[in-house]
């Protein structure tokens, strides 16, 4: 379903991915590992538009979407780091203006929404503001939203940051649920080890813009003689700190933060 | 189509709901008018030209449509930091709809804004030449509305934080109001305000609602109607073109 061969992105000198390949099978829920600034979210920005590859081949349900980018952005949902709803309008508003976006007749969208807005538990606050809401519930509405246009392929973008352990667990029943039910392929990233041990199927370790391990969660324990996939993760990619710069995005957050706009 | 209607709408709606802000954003508007409006009215009057409050009636309404307009564009900012605006460029929905959902839109509360200032300057004294000029009067402003829409897209898809929005704010949208006519006759210039005022777009739009409100144009009808229908095709691509290479 999605394949991915001898992917680079340079920005200037710097080599944020490195040479990567792997391949995720349809159905299959896949975790891509890796420290901060490993080239995890520069990875998925290539994958689903957002970002062009300086060199490799992608290809999602057999488009390549640097050529075919409409009908392969048809065909993923993705669920970003940071939120991306529109909280001036209500859960449901935002539910339709995404069907309408997506090209899902009206019919099927009503349907769609009452099914996955029923799911996710968010049924009852339909009618009220995005802004009203905790980060669990945004977190569930945007994968709502995300499944919406009955995706192939659903990406996850650390979608459990700063959730409590019950939301958590609550949203990984959801999308095993709708993985098995619907046969989406899922893609995610996450820095909760036990996360991914619980739903990944397959995981890859990417460090330094390179994957340095692919494999189940039996394997990678194998392949590293650890007892769990945290150690794993720290065998392969050392326990040194990574630090990221901010930019000004972040810089803008904490002056909108201020405004309480 | 439908992606440019439920773009427009998301934009009407967000208008129509923050009641606070509508009622914010009208408060200084009607500040020049009531207070420069009666202030100077007496010296305007002494010097021969009769009621202040006629002339710069007209004027206000065009720098209301004018920062409405440009702001709705800037507003995208916000939608950066908080996210939508990537729903919206990941969606397979080519990138000029989306733009011209949210210009359109932008330019459509910009039309309200100017049409709540109106009923303002008719309360506060002000009277048309005829009631049918402000029909007529509508025309320029649309065509100012989408003008300045779609250069606050474009400015939109540029700026990322605070410091470039109060930079655009002191070096583009005050001088495009004060260089405009908006609040002084444009005959009897010194000649380097004369041209400054002759390259500010706003010009055209406040000599075009003068012109149908009051009719006194000191440019022209044809020449005011021709450079804002130009203009608009013309930042309605720069927007488009600006719009398509955001990278989120």
């Amino acid at each position: 379903m999605i394949k991915v061969e001898n992917l680079v992105k340079t920005f200037g000198k710097f080599t944020a991915v490195h040479d990567v390949s792997f391949d995720v099978a349809q159905g299959e829920i896949f975790a891509f590992l890796g420290p901060n600034g490993a080239g995890k979210t520069t990875t998925i920005r290539m994958l689903t538009t957002l970002l062009r590859p300086t060199s490799g081949k992608i290809e999602l349900d057999g488009l390549d979407p640097t050529v075919k980018q409409k009908e392969a952005r048809q065909r993923f949902g993705i669920v970003f780091q940071d939120p991306s709803l529109d909280n001036e309008q209500t859960a449901y508003e935002n539910m339709e203006l995404h069907g309408v976006l997506y090209h899902v007749p009206r019919k099927v969208r009503a349907e769609r929404t009452e099914r996955l807005l029923k799911l996710f538990e968010l049924w009852e606050r339909r009618d009220d503001y995005v802004k009203t809401f905790s980060g669990g519930m945004k977190r569930r509405l945007e994968i709502a939203r995300g499944f919406l246009h009955t995706p192939k392929i659903l990406f996850l973008d650390e979608p459990t940051l700063g959730l409590d352990p019950q939301s958590r667990n609550q949203l990984w029943t959801h999308v095993k649920n709708l993985n098995e039910t619907e046969q989406t392929t899922v893609f995610l990233t996450t820095h909760y080890m036990d996360e991914a041990a619980r739903v990944a199927h397959r995981i890859a370790i990417i460090d330094h813009g390179r994957i340095v391990a692919q494999g189940t969660v039996e394997e990678l324990k194998q392949q590293t003689n650890s007892d769990s996939l945290e150690n794993a993760f720290l065998a392969l990619t050392g326990a040194s700190l990574r630090d990221e710069s901010a930019n000004s995005a972040d810089a803008m957050r904490q002056v909108a933060k201020m405004w309480r706009r | 189509m439908s992606a440019i209607y439920i773009l427009w709408l998301r934009e009407l709606k967000r208008y129509l709901r923050s009641k606070v802000q509508i009622i914010v954003s009208l408060g200084q508007p009607m500040l020049y008018l009531l207070a420069l409006g009666f202030g100077l009215g007496p010296v305007f009057q002494r010097a021969g030209s009769g009621s202040y409050l006629q002339f710069i009636a007209p004027g206000v309404v065009g720098m209301t449509v004018l920062f409405s307009s440009v702001f709705s564009g800037i507003a995208m900012l916000w939608d950066r930091q908080f996210g939508f605006l990537k729903e919206t460029l990941v969606a397979p929905v080519p990138r000029i709809q989306i733009m011209i959902g949210r210009t359109l839109g932008g330019a459509t509360v910009a039309m309200i804004q100017g049409l709540l200032i109106m009923l303002a300057c008719l309360i506060a004294g002000f009277r048309p030449q005829h009631w049918l000029a402000i029909p007529f009067a509508f025309v320029f402003v649309a065509l100012i509305a989408i003008v300045f829409a779609a250069l606050g897209t474009s400015i939109g898809s540029v700026i990322k934080d605070m410091q470039g929005f109060q930079l655009i704010m002191n070096f583009l949208v005050m001088p495009l109001f004060f260089l405009s006519g908006a609040l002084f006759p444009l005959t009897h210039l010194p000649t380097a305000l004369k041209v400054i005022t002759r390259i500010d777009p706003l010009s055209y739009g406040v000599d075009g609602l003068r012109g149908a409100l009051i009719g006194s144009w000191a440019i022209g009808m044809r020449l005011d109607f021709a450079l804002l229908g130009v203009l608009a095709v013309v930042f309605l691509g720069m927007g488009a073109y600006m719009f398509s290479r955001i990278e989120v």
